[in-house]
């Protein structure tokens, strides 16, 4: 717990406040790309002390939140009609599909199990060789390593009743699927660390080179995210867009190399879509071939189905910075985190769920 | 197993049988067995040994009354099991009421199946935890269910006490520059019981806060009288929720500063690595005292002079601004609004 108190310094927030006080002289977006920094900016009271010129604009990454409804719809099928064990993170049991959730599914009589590692769910399969035990595999660059070695060890030791169900994304595709967006504004990025200390600070060169951004890598304590907020601005400033590492405690040019070449043993990049976004090419991982006796959908003969939004609910502005969440019709009356309406509000990660729990009035 | 510690000061009697059976709830001879050689023995008082219907008991003044049902799982944890804390909940929530506890009644639901050396720590848990409060059971009853319609044994504690003749708490009596004062380390329950959840173990030294509250509250109604406006003890939902309701119910706001809440470093760290806020995290063995503002400073050394207030702290007042919200100011300077929690509060992904 040292080791984060240094990131929670009072005195360190307090100086790099000043410092972009300082330097500030134009108004400017960032966005910052993953969920775990929108909550982090949202729960330290940060929003509050930056300067008013700069707008923090809240990035697609919160991974629950991007799962299209589609694949939630799946995911209840599967336990419901299949009989399957389903098992998954936390958040994602309270995400609603367009029926029901699958915290909703286990008022009908689903199994569903909440684990925090897939390898929970590997043990979940031993133990009930009798019945089909899915992991519902969700989630950025960050969790694909622990999803793929999931598969990996099963196949290893020859067990015949796991599998998941995939719907990975990537970050880079989403950052220039934002670019290239007429609509969105973004000055500059603060990249998601967690993910550039799997895949390596080098996937984010081109992006920055190639539209003319700073891309900032950036942690999750307050000091972190003040530090990337600070070298954005001075880049911005200064008219440079570079791509610069601000969380080298964790994370490498190159990545986990390690990590990564587990990757790509199980899943191949492929198009995905986003909920909220629509298809995004090459934006996401799936089973490869050789494997595909552990991949739920083609196992178990899941239907592909549309799913149905709320046509009231901004997620999807919202998730590409385009709207806050304080600013839909839905926020706070309509939709709470106890009956969500789309998925940011579900996830705490989720920007709409960080925004009510930290008391934001609809506006 | 670990979380044992009664068998060896109650040793369980020679019993015919190894779980129990829908027989045993059936009122013949095997829930005699059971009674006698089970609840009979552990927990003797004049008023169980006439063995009526109900309990005869003799208390004057003015009465608290209150219910608990305790469905938790998994019924033995870090620090504790279910029959402590159905003890010590129906304790507390009497303590709350600023009274003296005195009699509880035990009911129990068990499953079909349930093995009766774990039916037997329980009620060792409810025994020893009730002889540590002073209070008697005195009436109970036990049903028992097909297997899979419970979870191995629910718990029912209903208990009195004597009210203690300075109370007068009441939500309309907070007014702004009271102070918040939280009676010990938050969050320690709750992630006690996540540590050994199905599919979320994880190894630490974190156990169960539960334990008898009475003491310390009697003694702080006895020093301080009315200027103690409210106790409440912050179990589902943790001291962010309880601040909500008396923030909703008291129209004021209550500002807190979040370098001032006791929390044991390894909770902190298991509330990091799960993604939870330990505002909501469950307790059983605080509480949150509203008092007047001028005593605040002498309420503190009463609580902490207490084996279970040491770690007391002040961690906010009352305001008149911002009437129904909670607010805290961050440890980096910033300030947020603490909201109530909507359904249950569910680990993040990373």
């Amino acid at each position: 717990m040292k080791y984060l108190e240094e990131f929670r310094d009072e005195k360190q927030v307090k100086k790099l406040l000043d410092d972009i006080h300082s330097i500030v002289t134009r108004e400017w977006s960032i966005m910052e790309i993953c969920g775990g920094q929108t909550h982090s900016l949202v729960k330290n009271g940060i929003l509050n002390l930056l300067p008013d010129k700069i707008t923090m604009v809240h990035g697609p990454g919160c991974p629950v939140c991007v799962t299209p409804i589609g694949m939630i719809d799946r995911a209840v099928e599967l336990a419901l009609e299949k009989d399957v064990i389903m098992c998954s993170f936390g958040d994602m049991v309270r995400v609603p599909g367009s029926e029901m959730s699958l915290m909703k599914s286990k008022a009908f009589g689903a199994d569903i199990r909440i684990v925090y590692s897939p390898l929970d769910a590997l043990k979940i399969a031993r133990e009930n060789p009798k019945k089909e035990v899915v992991f519902f595999a969700v989630g950025f660059e960050t969790t694909a390593p622990a999803n793929a070695l999931s598969v990996i060890q099963a196949a290893k030791s020859g067990l015949r009743n796991y599998s998941i169900l995939t719907s990975h994304v990537l970050v880079p595709p989403a950052m220039e699927a934002i670019l290239s967006d007429e609509e969105t504004r973004i000055d500059g990025f603060l990249a998601a660390g967690h993910v550039c200390a799997i895949m390596g600070s080098e996937e984010y060169e081109p992006i920055s080179e190639k539209y003319g951004v700073p891309v900032i890598i950036t942690g999750f304590e307050p000091v972190d995210l003040l530090y990337g907020i600070k070298s954005c601005v001075e880049q911005l400033e200064s008219g440079k867009s570079e791509l610069d590492n601000q969380y080298k405690r964790v994370v490498r040019r190159a990545g986990n190399t390690e990590a990564k070449s587990i990757i790509f043993e199980i899943f191949e990049v492929g198009d995905r879509e986003w909920r909220g976004i629509g298809m995004i090419p090459s934006s996401g991982y799936h089973v490869k071939g050789k494997y595909s006796e552990y991949d739920a959908i083609r196992k178990l003969d899941v239907v592909a189905v549309d799913g149905k939004e709320n046509p009231d609910c901004m997620a999807g502005l919202i998730l590409k910075g385009l709207k806050k969440p304080h600013e839909c019709p839905l926020f706070g009356e309509k939709c709470s985190p106890s009956n969500p309406q789309g998925a940011p509000m579900v996830s705490s990660e989720g920007a709409c769920a960080a925004y009510y729990h930290f008391g934001y009035e609809p506006e | 197993m670990s979380n044992r510690k009664f068998t060896l000061q109650c040793p369980m009697p020679e019993l015919d049988f190894e779980v129990v059976t829908l027989g045993h709830g059936s009122g013949g001879k095997l829930t005699n067995d059971l009674l006698d050689k089970g609840v009979f023995s552990l927990f003797k008082n004049d008023a169980l040994q006439q063995r009526h219907d109900g309990a005869f008991l003799d208390i004057q003044g003015k009465i608290a009354f209150t219910t608990d049902s305790f469905v938790i799982n998994p019924i033995f944890f870090p620090g504790g099991n279910i029959g402590e804390l159905a003890v010590n909940g129906t304790v507390n929530d009497l303590a709350m009421c600023g009274a003296d506890p005195k009699y509880i009644s035990l009911g129990l639901i068990i499953e079909e199946g349930m093995r009766i050396d774990d039916l037997w720590e329980v009620l060792a848990g409810v025994k020893i935890s009730s002889e540590a409060a002073g209070v008697q059971v005195v009436t109970g009853d036990t049903k028992v269910v097909e297997k899979g319609k419970g979870d191995q044994v629910f718990i029912n504690t209903t208990g009195v006490g004597l009210t203690h003749p300075e109370v007068d708490f009441s939500m309309d009596r907070i007014s702004p520059e009271d102070i918040v004062i939280v009676s010990g380390p938050i969050a320690a329950h709750g992630m006690a019981i996540m540590s050994v959840r199905e599919g979320l173990t994880f190894d630490s030294d974190i156990i169960s806060d539960t334990r008898p509250l009475h003491e310390i509250t009697n003694t702080l109604l006895d020093k301080f009288g009315k200027d103690i406006k409210l106790l409440r003890d912050p179990t589902r939902g943790g001291v962010a929720t309880v601040l909500n309701e008396i923030a909703r119910f008291s129209k004021v706001g209550i500002e807190l500063i979040e370098n001032e809440f006791p929390i044991d470093v390894q909770v902190r760290a298991a509330c990091e690595m799960l993604g939870l806020d330990p505002l909501y995290v469950a307790n059983e063995g605080i509480f949150l005292a509203v008092v007047k503002k001028h005593i605040a400073n002498q309420v503190l050394p009463t609580i902490q002079s207490h084996k279970y207030g040491k770690q007391a702290r002040i961690i906010g007042e009352v305001q008149e601004e911002n009437p129904g919200k909670v607010f805290i100011k961050s440890k980096i300077g910033g300030r947020r609004v603490i909201g109530m929690l909507a359904g249950e509060q569910l680990p993040r992904i990373c």
